[in-house]
């Protein structure tokens, strides 16, 4: 983490900052909104109805005056602990898959590789929806975390997958497996590491993709409605038309968190990038480059 | 050509059978994992619509499980028996009709929005991605990354309200939903393709605009990584014409992996689309899957997540099999 600030990215240190301010709303948001505004996400006719923005409610008001502010506050907290839940989920079955998969070359390995090429195929919002509706949101935001992760790892762990192929037959791993060192040990001490790069990156957008299909599934109505978060938001502006009354307070906040979380995590993803591939460090903009520059030179004085 | 039907074709075959039966096994595990009973919840309702008859009854057994005293073989054996023959009982949110018969409905409406929607993103987005990935670092790269970065994280059925907004209802410029005129009769007519294309014209805009970027981030990084290699350098010292260099050369060799994530991203367009059409209301798999949510018809679900994955799998496997053609090293790996 500090390598990445101390290269002073730009990109990455913006990203950050977008991802640790929504965790921040996400965690006292709702008592903040609640306590000190004393707005209430679920209140009716707390102003009139199809208000727009104004200083008693800073996004104006949905069908049945309830404050949009304080829905989008609280509903950050639904998104983000799903995204969070789902994409943990998510990445630690792409990174069990992927390692044992790629670090196996027996029959295990090719039978693991199979089982992950067919969940890479079988495509995985149609899946969702499915389980989703046999579930109609039994269990809570926890249990729709878990269906998520569960139907949408394949893709990452194609990618762990790789990765672990190139480094099993690297020196310093094969020297650990000649010296006797246990299998488990070899993979967390001597591959994870190497990995950590990738996951990190699999990880941010296992979260995107979480809160995302998260925002999909309330928005058809296959999660529990009555919760607040930002896919039940639009489902009701979109059930209360929304869109006819022009409402655009109602339904731009939503999409725009949403919009905002992914940008967040391209944005570090972009300087993980850099830092773990040097070709890609091209991609630097005129200053960053000059700036590089001037470091490569400052290395080779040292070096002299 | 003796070749190309050789092992790897079989294997590739052999994994896509396997995928299929993959696919067609969930169907039949799913709902018999979930609680609730959804076989007695559906057999409920079909006695709320009309009677039903001991034959129907067997049938949602056969598909949904609950049914008392037989293995589960014997349903597993049956159920797979009916997906041969297209069977997959009636719908309940368009009762009588079989679930068949509702899915066909649908699907070449889906198909031909989908099919076009992604070709055009596919061949826009490489376009885009080659121009940016040549010179990495101008303005129109850094510019056109941080763009995509930003459209790729929009959700599908977000920018389809944005649209729908925007153009159908501050603008007028093109009709609300559905996927033709009501007074229309559907055929190779001018008035319905007319009819047809303007309501076509902001669902395929709504995919296009959100998987372009993918296309385009996947082409520039590939790009990017091949613009220094020797023979790239070779080609540009030999004094050919830049544009010989930037398509014969770099992006031939740079396209290839974006073709064989085309595959896999199938999926995802289908996916996404799913929720386009829910927005537009368009009559394809989108808006059925829609109803049959909204009326906790399960049988449609059913029939429509197989029929779903199985046109996923089989683009998948079309794109698999080309991509041995363009690619001649992963015939020579045979």
């Amino acid at each position: 983490m500090r390598r990445l600030v101390a290269g002073g990215d730009r990109k990455v240190i913006l990203g950050l900052t977008i991802l640790a301010a929504m965790l921040l709303i996400a965690l006292v948001g709702p008592v903040v909104v609640s306590s000190l505004l004393g707005q209430s996400p679920t209140k009716l006719h707390a102003g009139p109805a199809l208000a727009g923005p104004s200083g008693d409610h800073w996004l104006g008001t949905t069908s049945s005056g309830v404050d949009v502010f304080a829905q989008f506050i609280t509903g950050t907290r639904v998104s983000v602990f799903v995204g969070l839940v789902g994409g943990t989920i998510s990445t630690f079955l792409a990174v069990l898959f992927g390692l044992v998969s790629g670090y196996h070359t027996g029959r295990t390995g090719a039978a693991l590789t199979g089982f992950v090429n067919i969940f890479l195929v079988i495509p995985g919002l149609p899946l969702l929806l499915l389980i989703a509706s046999y579930t109609r949101g039994r269990g809570g935001w926890a249990a729709v975390a878990l269906i998520i992760g569960l139907t949408s790892w394949a893709g990452g762990a194609r990618v762990k997958r790789a990765q672990t192929l190139s480094l099993r037959n690297r020196d310093f791993v094969a020297a650990a497996r000649y010296s006797g060192d246990k299998q488990s040990r070899v993979l967390f001490m001597e591959v994870v590491p190497h990995l950590a790069p990738v996951i990190a990156s699999t990880f941010l957008f296992a979260v995107v993709g979480s809160i995302a299909a998260e925002a999909g599934l309330d928005f058809i109505g296959a999660g529990n409605t009555n919760t607040v978060s930002w896919g039940t938001m639009l489902y009701w502006a979109q059930s209360q038309g929304a869109l006819q009354s022009g409402a655009w307070w109602w339904f731009l906040p939503p999409g725009l968190g949403i919009a905002l979380v992914g940008t967040a995590a391209g944005l570090v993803n972009f300087g993980i990038d850099e830092l773990s591939d040097p070709r890609r460090r091209t991609l630097r903009t005129g200053s960053q480059s000059k700036r590089s520059k001037r470091r490569k030179v400052r290395r080779t004085e040292v070096a002299a | 050509m003796t070749r190309l039907l050789g092992t790897p074709f079989v294997q590739r075959i052999g994994f896509y059978v396997l995928a299929a039966w993959s696919a067609v096994t969930i169907n039949f595990v799913l709902p018999r994992l979930m609680p609730g009973d959804p076989a007695s919840a559906i057999l409920f309702k079909m006695s709320e619509l009309g009677p039903v008859s001991e034959q129907q009854e067997e049938l949602v057994h056969r598909l949904f499980g609950g049914a008392r005293g037989q293995s589960w073989w014997h349903e597993y054996v049956g159920y797979l028996n009916g997906i041969v023959h297209l069977d997959f009982g009636r719908s309940i949110s368009f009762y009588p009709a079989t679930v068949s018969a509702v899915v066909k409905s649908g699907f070449l409406w889906t198909l031909l929005l989908v099919g076009s929607a992604t070709v055009i993103a596919f061949v826009l987005g490489t376009g885009l991605g080659i121009v940016a990935g040549w010179r990495p670092g101008r303005a129109l790269d850094s510019v056109g990354s941080l763009t995509s970065i930003f459209l790729h994280s929009l959700p599908y059925f977000w920018v389809a309200l944005i649209l729908v907004y925007v153009f159908s209802f501050t603008l007028g410029w093109f009709p609300l939903s559905g996927g033709a005129d009501i007074g229309v009769v559907p055929g190779f007519t001018p008035d319905f393709l007319n009819s047809a294309v303007r309501h076509a014209m902001l669902p395929a805009a709504t995919i296009v605009l959100t998987s372009v970027s993918g296309w385009m981030i996947h082409m520039r990084n590939m790009m990017a990584s091949v613009v220094n290699e020797d023979y790239v350098l070779l080609a540009q010292a030999k004094g050919l014409p830049g544009h010989r260099v930037v398509f014969s050369y770099a992006a031939r060799n740079a396209v290839l992996p974006s073709i064989s994530g085309f595959a896999v991203s199938i999926g995802m367009v289908v996916g996404g689309s799913l929720l386009t059409e829910m927005v537009f209301n368009y009559p394809g798999l989108g808006s059925l899957l829609n109803q049959a949510i909204v009326n906790v018809d399960y049988p449609l679900m059913q029939g429509l997540f197989l029929i779903i994955s199985l046109t996923v799998l089989a683009a998948n496997f079309v794109v698999d099999s080309l991509y041995v053609l363009i690619d001649p090293r992963t015939r020579e790996a045979a």
